[in-house]
């Protein structure tokens, strides 16, 4: 496999492929020199034109644990100020001598446009609300560890702003294609204008399907789009799609409650649930390095191609 | 993909036929038991040592090599570890390199005495992978090998400290190590392509 622009690339057994691997970089994690020269020699370039803490660190974390360079390119102080174009901006990148790209970009599509323009491998980070594929593959690989059920049997509830969630997508591809089932829960103007083709169901109350969830995914409310009048008040909207204890309470004992990050606590997730054990948003961090060296590792060192 | 078939399975495709049969269980167990006591006659006994199996063919003899340690001394616990070298190893990007099982190293290796246990020595750089590898876990007081077959070939400077059987072999042929015996074959390419190779990998 040359690129990972999109779960789609991956199909079930890619994923699968994934997490396997990733378990074995889970235990290089967990070690006191928790690094392997597997990599040596590459230079894995992050190119980031939207703003990103754990995602950015997250990558470079894996490539250095992987004994690869990393360049890290700060959009704010480049020449892109000066008005230099994505591509030519992409192509002095890569004749730095790069072996792979990891970009955001806040316009859906921009990865594969790169990807067309040069050789080096380049990993989708977030592209616009379309899709964030290692994401995904962290949310699986926190899900078969910490529930340690086959996908075929659980039940995914994505709450909230499925609409501009690129975290979203990824995760309904992943996990349909992994065999979960998944329920969005959202009211009507947070949706997607159409879910042709999604295998997925939808809810608007969500109360009535927290007692039947695995898994309660819960995405970031979108605090920059609140002017497009998409819900009528943040505090509305908790009151009806927020988790607070009391609704935490409705879910199954073993339930998983998840969230991609940054949470905007008292909003979508109050901040006793985020304690709560059955929260694991701090192991998804966790795993998502472990996640990002198998994806490196695949593309640039295994020498398989998918 | 079960660990067998992989081991039979090429990356390129291909399926190894076996010629003929070098060492039976009986003459595999046999070997392992005289493996065992020149161990624990090499360390004056079992103080330190510690076992590790090389991922995958090597596991099940290390596993092996420890119940009878066990039964020859039974007051002394010999850990049984798992290395899968496959980030070590310096043909990353030359050909299709995939750990096959995660690495189970739960204690401190500082001041040990491990011993390797790997089914088949060829070429030695999966032993120059693992012996990097071992320096990440900690600074063992000895390393030592075993394994069950040299074919020679050798690549580099390593040679083993104990050995079930040397087979002299031709580069291209193709070693298995099971619990049923030893077999010597050939990885017969699918179609008609030239003749792949011997790689360790396969082999193991």
């Amino acid at each position: 496999m040359k690129h990972l622009l999109s779960i789609d690339d991956l199909g079930a057994d890619g994923i699968e492929e994934v997490l396997r691997l990733t378990a074995s970089f889970v235990e290089v994690s967990s070690r006191a020199i928790p690094k392997v020269p597997a990599l040596r020699g590459k230079t894995v370039v992050s190119l980031f034109f939207e703003d990103s803490t754990r995602t950015r660190l997250s990558f470079e974390t894996a490539a250095r644990r992987l004994s690869a360079d990393t360049m890290n390119f700060a959009v704010a102080s480049s020449s892109v100020k000066k008005g230099e174009s994505l591509r030519d901006t992409v192509e002095t990148v890569e004749a730095m001598g790069i072996d792979a790209l990891v970009v955001r970009h806040g316009s859906a599509g921009v990865p594969q446009q790169v990807a067309s323009w040069i050789d080096a491998s380049v990993i989708n980070a977030g592209d616009g609300w379309h899709e964030h594929p290692t994401q995904a593959l962290l949310d699986c690989y926190t899900i078969r560890t910490e529930l340690d059920r086959p996908f075929d049997s659980l039940h995914v509830g994505i709450v909230g702003d499925v609409k501009h969630s690129r975290v979203a997508r990824s995760d309904v591809l992943a996990l349909t294609a992994l065999g979960a089932r998944v329920t969005l829960v959202a009211p009507g103007t947070l949706l997607p204008p159409s879910l042709e083709g999604w295998p997925v169901e939808v809810a608007h109350d969500l109360d009535e399907v927290l007692p039947k969830l695995d898994v309660a995914y819960l995405l970031r409310m979108q605090l920059e789009r609140q002017e497009d009048g998409l819900v009528p008040s943040l505090r509305e909207y908790s009151a009806c799609y927020g988790l607070d204890i009391a609704r935490a309470r409705r879910l199954p004992e073993h339930a998983l409650v998840m969230h991609p990050g940054p949470m905007n606590r008292g909003v979508e997730i109050t901040a006793d649930v985020a304690a709560l054990p059955r929260t694991v948003i701090t192991r998804q961090v966790a795993n998502g390095v472990a996640v990002r060296m198998a994806v490196l590792f695949l593309l640039l060192g295994s020498g398989v191609v998918a | 993909m079960a660990e067998r078939e992989r081991r039979h399975t090429s990356p390129t495709g291909g399926v190894f036929i076996a010629r003929s049969k070098v060492l039976s269980d009986a003459d595999v167990q046999r070997a392992l038991t005289r493996l065992a006591h020149e161990i624990i006659e090499r360390n004056h006994g079992l103080d330190g040592v510690v076992l590790m199996g090389l991922q995958t063919g090597g596991v099940w003899l290390a596993r092996r090599l420890a119940d009878l340690l066990h039964r020859i001394d039974p007051a002394a616990e010999v850990p049984v570890t798992t290395l899968d070298v496959a980030f070590y190893r310096d043909d990353i990007g030359l050909r299709p390199v995939l750990p096959e099982a995660v690495t189970d190293i739960p204690l401190d290796l500082t001041g040990r005495t491990v011993v390797l246990v790997d089914d088949v020595l060829f070429t030695g750089r999966t032993i120059r992978a693992a012996l990097q590898a071992l320096h990440d876990y900690g600074r063992p007081r000895a390393v030592q090998l075993a394994v069950m077959i040299d074919r020679g070939h050798r690549e580099l400077p390593i040679r083993p400290d104990y050995v079930g059987k040397n087979l002299p072999t031709r580069r291209d042929e193709v070693v298995d190590v099971s619990e049923d015996g030893v077999v010597l074959g050939d990885l017969v390419p699918k179609g008609a392509g030239p003749k792949g190779p011997g790689s360790k990998g396969l082999v193991r």
